[in-house]
């Protein structure tokens, strides 16, 4: 019974099989599974590229072309792999998965690399070699200088500070009961945005004037009147307005560094500190002697991951400033000279210069890496 | 408690006890600590939600602050000063003992039963107005005008500090927030499947450059965004993918690709051998396995890249005001352009940046164990 009524279907598929197993209809199939996934990925490219729909029908379409032509192309590249000959489809299979993952991630940054540098010894218009030119700009321009100076400051102030409070925050909330609900509090600023954060500064900074007669509106200034000072335009006070700035990012950051060293002090074995204790050190020492030695391969890679956020950090001074009163840092120079004054050399080659500062991190990964033996 | 093993002397007695204390003591002082960081970090977020919600006016007039109860000195009444006292020397006032000259009333006096005195205005009035010192701030006036006036695309008014009457176009954050969900969705998802192929790739099969290419993975983790934002603008140049969706989605694709590859190796590599190696030995493809096996055991993994990748995007300013810049404005570009063209306007800067906010900070307190993986694991991103 059950194999009558499944007999055309088999015959039919054995038939679809048998037709598979000639060259010639392998290689139309090929053909054809290769020219569905060039028009569903190119058709969608155009729609979505020239399309007006309203946005939640645009989003749902976009979902489907992207995830669904992923599988689509993921699906029939490994059909057509599957169906050549020998030892080729286990030889050509590993690259039907990692390909375009590898082709996006080479057109979106390995190959934009090597252009960029291209880029940064020819002119603003990208058409005549300029040399080192450039780069010659990039060092001993005044305001690049300055750019330089101010990133060193963010640099030095903003990683110390987050990695101290958020270690001694970490360090602190491991010994109470309420433990989750001040880490949650410090961690909050990491779900805002840093334009988000820019306004919520901003509006502590906020500053009326003296002489107008008005009440000032900003906390920070408010608490300075009261306590019997003036009221000042904090944003503008250079240099301490830099500082004024790293607070900002300090306040946004303090949480992730806490985050991860709570993570690694727990990992720190009580027996250790415990045996510490029984031959009479303080709680100072085990800290210094047993505690941070044992974290800090975590305090090396936090710092890191602080120090190239801040080295590349640019919304906030956007936001606050746009880069005047002195505030000016590389990334920001970096939008202004392409977007702003056009200046698409002088702008890759400070993109570069922003490469070379964090190789040093990306030869260190890559050294963890080989150690770790994951190949 | 445990029962201790051996009696206790009284000597040792005594000296668990002062630890006790000891104990009770700096447990105070550390959460005394951590209250005072939690409220130094709370506090600037809360001024931006209080102030969201009250009047325009009110918002120019006082801090926010001031809607908590607080002391204050609140005028009560008014003395007329007799036209016929001589200014220029100590003046004697009605109801009032002792004298006080011009300029210490136009500073203000405090009496000893707690009246305050401050002359009105100039010299000529004979004005001196009385205040005493009340509790206020437990009536304020709360409105969400504000989130109307900042959501809506139509001109809207307001009252500024002098209640002049002001009109003005909408900042359409409506539009804005729309704009963050159709960028910020599919570039949170595109990535996640082409990401998982390629660690399941990476983890599993064996294949010649393999090694190099998962080096230039390691690498690409924290090459700075600025380095691809030239020959990408470029690129869609030619394309004319400028200011479209498509654009942003492609490059967010290709930014989250290395910490999405990276992270995902990182779990399935992990998982335990003996499943994969009994599939292979019941026949099954790489592509059963992938699609049967290791997708559904990497959910958790999956999902802690989803939220990261979510926030960064929702987050994100600089790739967003470089290939949407105003064609789509998405949230994080409406704000900034608000605090250039209106950085008084607190009402409306307030209840935007809330706006921004919502959206993360729901994914955040929801999935904060999640988020916090993924961002454990992805502490190298670029």
């Amino acid at each position: 019974m059950e194999s009558i009524s499944s007999q055309p279907h088999k015959n039919f598929s054995d038939m679809i099989s048998d037709w598979l197993k000639t060259a010639v209809g392998r290689i139309i199939a090929s053909i054809c599974a290769l020219l569905v996934m060039v028009i569903v990925l190119y058709g969608g490219f155009i729609f979505l590229r020239d399309t007006d729909l309203p946005q939640p029908l645009m989003i749902i379409i976009a979902i489907l072309w992207g995830v669904g032509g992923a599988a689509l192309d993921y699906y029939l590249t490994n059909f057509v792999v599957e169906m050549l000959p020998g030892e080729w489809p286990r030889r050509l299979q590993p690259f039907v998965f990692v390909g375009p993952a590898v082709f996006l991630m080479a057109w979106a940054l390995a190959i934009p690399t090597v252009r960029t540098l291209a880029l940064s010894f020819f002119d603003a218009n990208s058409i005549n070699f300029v040399g080192f030119r450039n780069y010659v700009f990039a060092f001993t321009d005044r305001i690049m200088l300055e750019a330089f100076r101010n990133n060193l400051l963010w640099l030095v102030v903003g990683t110390s500070f987050c990695v101290s409070f958020g270690l001694l925050i970490a360090v602190l909330a491991n010994r109470t009961r309420l433990e989750s609900l001040y880490k949650s509090l410090i961690f909050m600023p990491q779900a805002i945005s840093f334009v988000g954060a820019g306004v919520i500064w901003k509006f502590i900074y906020a500053y009326r004037g003296s002489g107008t007669g008005l009440p000032e509106i900003g906390l920070l200034n408010a608490i300075v009147v009261a306590l019997g000072g003036t009221a000042q335009p904090w944003l503008q006070l250079f240099p301490w307005n830099n500082l004024f700035l790293i607070v900002i990012f300090i306040w946004m950051q303090t949480g992730y560094a806490m985050v991860i060293l709570s993570s690694a002090i727990k990992d720190v074995p009580a027996e250790l500190e415990e045996a510490a204790r029984i031959d009479g050190a303080t709680e100072v020492q085990v800290f210094f002697h047993i505690v941070i030695p044992y974290i800090q391969g975590t305090l090396i890679t936090v710092s890191t991951t602080i120090v190239i956020f801040s080295l590349k950090l640019f919304d906030i001074v956007r936001v606050m400033t746009g880069g005047n009163y002195g505030t000016n840092v590389i990334a920001n120079e970096f939008y202004l000279e392409r977007f702003t004054y056009g200046q698409a050399g002088r702008a890759s080659a400070i993109a570069i210069v922003l490469l070379i500062l964090v190789i040093p991190v990306i030869v260190y990964n890559l050294r963890q890496f080989r150690e770790s033996k994951a190949f | 408690m445990a029962t201790p093993a051996i009696q206790p002397k009284h000597a040792v007695k005594s000296r668990t006890s002062g630890i006790k204390w000891h104990k009770v003591l700096s447990s105070l002082m550390i959460n005394g600590v951590l209250i005072l960081i939690c409220t130094i970090w709370i506090v600037p977020a809360l001024g931006i939600l209080i102030t969201s919600f009250r009047d325009s006016q009110d918002i120019f007039r006082t801090g926010w602050w001031t809607v908590f109860p607080h002391q204050e000195y609140v005028v009560s009444g008014q003395i007329h000063v007799d036209p016929n006292t001589d200014l220029n020397g100590p003046i004697a006032i009605r109801g009032v003992p002792g004298k006080y000259t011009f300029e210490q009333l136009k500073e203000g006096v405090t009496l000893s039963d707690g009246r305050k005195l401050i002359w009105y205005g100039n010299k000529r009035t004979r004005l001196i107005e009385v205040s005493t010192l009340q509790w206020v701030g437990f009536s304020t006036r709360f409105t969400l005008k504000n989130y109307q006036d900042v959501l809506s695309d139509k001109t809207v008014n307001y009252k500024d500090a002098n209640g002049n009457n002001i009109v003005r176009q909408g900042d359409n954050l409506s539009g804005a927030f729309l704009n963050s969900l159709a960028v910020t969705i599919p570039a949170t998802v595109i990535p996640i499947l082409i990401a998982a192929f390629a660690a399941f790739g990476f983890a599993w099969l064996k294949f010649r450059g393999r090694k190099f290419l998962f080096s230039i993975v390691v690498m690409l983790l924290v090459v700075p965004l600025q380095i691809a934002l030239i020959p990408i603008v470029q690129d869609y140049t030619r394309l004319d993918l400028n200011g479209s969706f498509l654009g942003i989605w492609l490059a967010h694709t290709g930014f989250g690709l290395p910490l999405a590859v990276y992270l995902l190796f990182n779990y399935i590599s992990q998982l335990p051998r003996e499943i994969l190696e009994s599939a292979y030995i019941d026949g099954a493809s790489n592509f059963t396995i992938f699609t049967q096996l290791i997708l559904p055991l990497s959910v958790p993994a999956l999902a802690s890249f989803a939220i990261f990748q979510f926030m960064w995007v929702w987050n994100d300013y600089l790739v967003a005001l470089v290939f949407l810049g105003n064609h789509h404005t998405v949230l994080t570009v409406a704000l900034a352009n608000m605090v250039g063209e209106k950085g008084q306007d607190w009402h409306l800067l307030t209840a935007g940046a809330f706006i921004s906010m919502i959206m993360p900070m729901t994914v955040f307190f929801a999935l904060q164990r999640y988020f916090v993986r993924g961002m454990t694991a992805g502490s190298v991103k670029g």
